[in-house]
């Protein structure tokens, strides 16, 4: 019963929403904690699996052996690569397609990767207007390599430790 | 001489009562405009976000954004609809909202009609304001619009019975259903604000009048369905409620007269109980001040009574939880309509029995 009274009491000096006023007027003035997306980003682990990459040497030759490891382990088979000798008798890759909409950014391609030529580099902003752009072709493929070698490769430096 | 006769003939009359009009509408919207962006950025910092920065300095465009964006969509009517009553519907919401405001007094003698009924003309209007919420739902042809429209219109009947209660407190005291008279007696000290005891003669009232500010303000949540009794819009159970079909500038115009009675709410609360555009201290000094200047003074104090009004109602949708259908029926009916009727009868017998009143 005096529970019941004090209950009644609480509820109707709105005791509680008094004290709930002041907390969130606490919060209020606490600093914010938005980050201003496209032109502040948060922090990005090392080992971030974006937007795929094909790496080359530093002379400028491409890495790929085609080997097709990453083909063959890629869960959601988004790989696609055909091969052939190449005039100097090395064997080269004629075609290297990944299909990005396939894809799950699992990381096992550059996982299987002998030569650390197929990366998944620190892009995540890689959206496009039609599902066309989204079938990246070799040349595509490596012209993200040479767009972010630098931060691909201080990546790797950076999570070489751990593995 | 001649000009102020011109202000008095039928013509004259006409165009200054319909600039007065412009005026009044072009503020409101403005005001709308931003007070929409402060109610954001209120709920952001609460949350510890920003809110919307990106659109102009702050953010303080966004507003006008979104108006464009709401503009520029297709206004889709659901087939089955009656479309008469479906496009008809935000359009007397948004009317009855901006209707109220011709008896709103924002400085001394700065109203666009002074009626003497201002009161019941406020109550007859904002009841009105239920017919497009019905129409609304009904005309979508459509379950959950219908459901949300219900729920709407009787809560708003359920608080509006007691709001009226509240108000006639006021009206008591004041002797007046003018609401520039009822801002005139509260002149002077804070103590005759009507919040705390309306003046001398009154003053040990403030253990009723001050509850029924605060009832008044819940009730204001209630009637213009602002969270914690946003059971019409209801957006985890209704999606939107009544305006589930509404898309494009139906839907704004819907939006657009929510907040205009919002901003309503305030100043009917500001001018009720906190004694409208009273600073709260005499103010004989300004008598020799230029009148224009001392009207625009007052008007400054009026506006931000209602700024912190309206400050309370978006920190409100922060800090308390939703309410139950129920609990929102109970609130209004068993508690509210009884203590308020209770108020009535103690503030009419101190009219009637104390000495000097």
């Amino acid at each position: 019963m005096i529970t019941r009274i004090a209950q009644a009491a609480k509820g109707a000096l709105l005791i509680d929403l008094v004290g709930a006023f002041g907390l969130t007027m606490r919060e209020f003035f606490r600093p914010k904690k938005t980050v201003n997306f496209p032109f502040e980003r948060g922090p990005q682990s090392p080992r971030f699996r974006g937007e795929h990459a094909l790496r080359r040497y530093a002379n400028g030759e491409e890495r790929c052996i085609a080997c097709k490891l990453c083909e063959a382990i890629c869960p959601a088979q988004a790989i696609t690569i055909e091969s052939e000798p190449r005039s100097d008798g090395s064997r080269r890759t004629t075609r290297y397609d990944i299909d990005m909409v396939k894809c799950i950014y699992c990381g096992l391609c550059q996982e299987a990767c002998p030569v650390d030529a197929i990366v998944e580099g620190p892009n995540s902003t890689f959206a496009t207007e039609t599902r066309e752009e989204l079938y990246y072709d070799k040349a595509r493929l490596l012209d993200n390599g040479d767009r972010w070698e630098r931060q691909i490769a201080k990546n790797l430096e950076l999570d070489a430790p751990y593995r | 001489m001649e000009s102020t006769s011109f202000w008095t003939t039928p013509v004259g009359w006409t165009l200054a009562t319909t600039g007065a009009v412009l005026l009044v509408t072009v503020g409101v919207l403005i005001a709308v405009a931003f007070l929409l962006l402060a109610d954001r950025k209120i709920w952001a910092a609460v949350m510890m976000r920003k809110g919307p920065n990106v659109v102009g300095p702050f953010g303080l465009l966004q507003s006008f954004a979104d108006m464009i964006k709401f503009v520029l969509k297709e206004i889709v009517v659901p087939a089955g609809a009656d479309k008469v009553v479906f496009l008809m519907a935000p359009v007397i919401t948004v009317i009855m909202a901006f209707t109220v405001w011709a008896v709103i007094p924002f400085a001394p003698g700065w109203v666009i009609s002074d009626l003497n009924v201002g009161i019941l003309y406020v109550f007859a209007i904002s009841s009105m304001g239920v017919y497009g919420i019905i129409m609304g739902g009904w005309a979508s042809n459509s379950k959950y619009p219908f459901l949300g429209s219900l729920r709407s219109a009787a809560q708003m009947v359920s608080y509006e019975v007691s709001i009226g209660l509240i108000i006639i407190n006021v009206i008591l005291l004041a002797g007046t259903m003018n609401l520039s008279s009822i801002v005139t007696s509260q002149e002077g000290w804070i103590w005759n604000w009507y919040a705390f005891g309306g003046g001398a003669d009154t003053w040990p009232l403030v253990v009723v009048l001050f509850p029924m500010m605060i009832m008044f303000f819940i009730s204001a949540l209630a009637e213009t369905n602002r969270p914690p009794f946003d059971l019409p819009e209801a957006e985890s159970e209704l999606v939107a409620g009544y305006q589930v079909e509404y898309s494009s500038t139906p839907y704004l115009l819907f939006m657009m007269g929510e907040y205009v009675n919002i901003i309503f709410m305030c100043a009917m609360i500001s001018i009720l109980f906190f004694g409208g555009w009273n600073p709260g201290f005499p103010i004989d000094f300004t008598a020799d001040w230029n009148p224009f200047l001392v009207n625009l003074l007052l008007f400054g104090v009026l506006f931000i009574k209602i700024l912190f009004w309206f400050f309370m109602f978006a920190m409100v949708k922060t800090f308390v939880p939703r309410y139950r259908y129920d609990q929102l029926m109970r609130l209004g009916w068993k508690i509210f309509l009884p203590t308020s009727l209770v108020a009535v009868v103690v503030v009419s017998a101190w009219r009637v029995f104390a000495v000097g009143a």
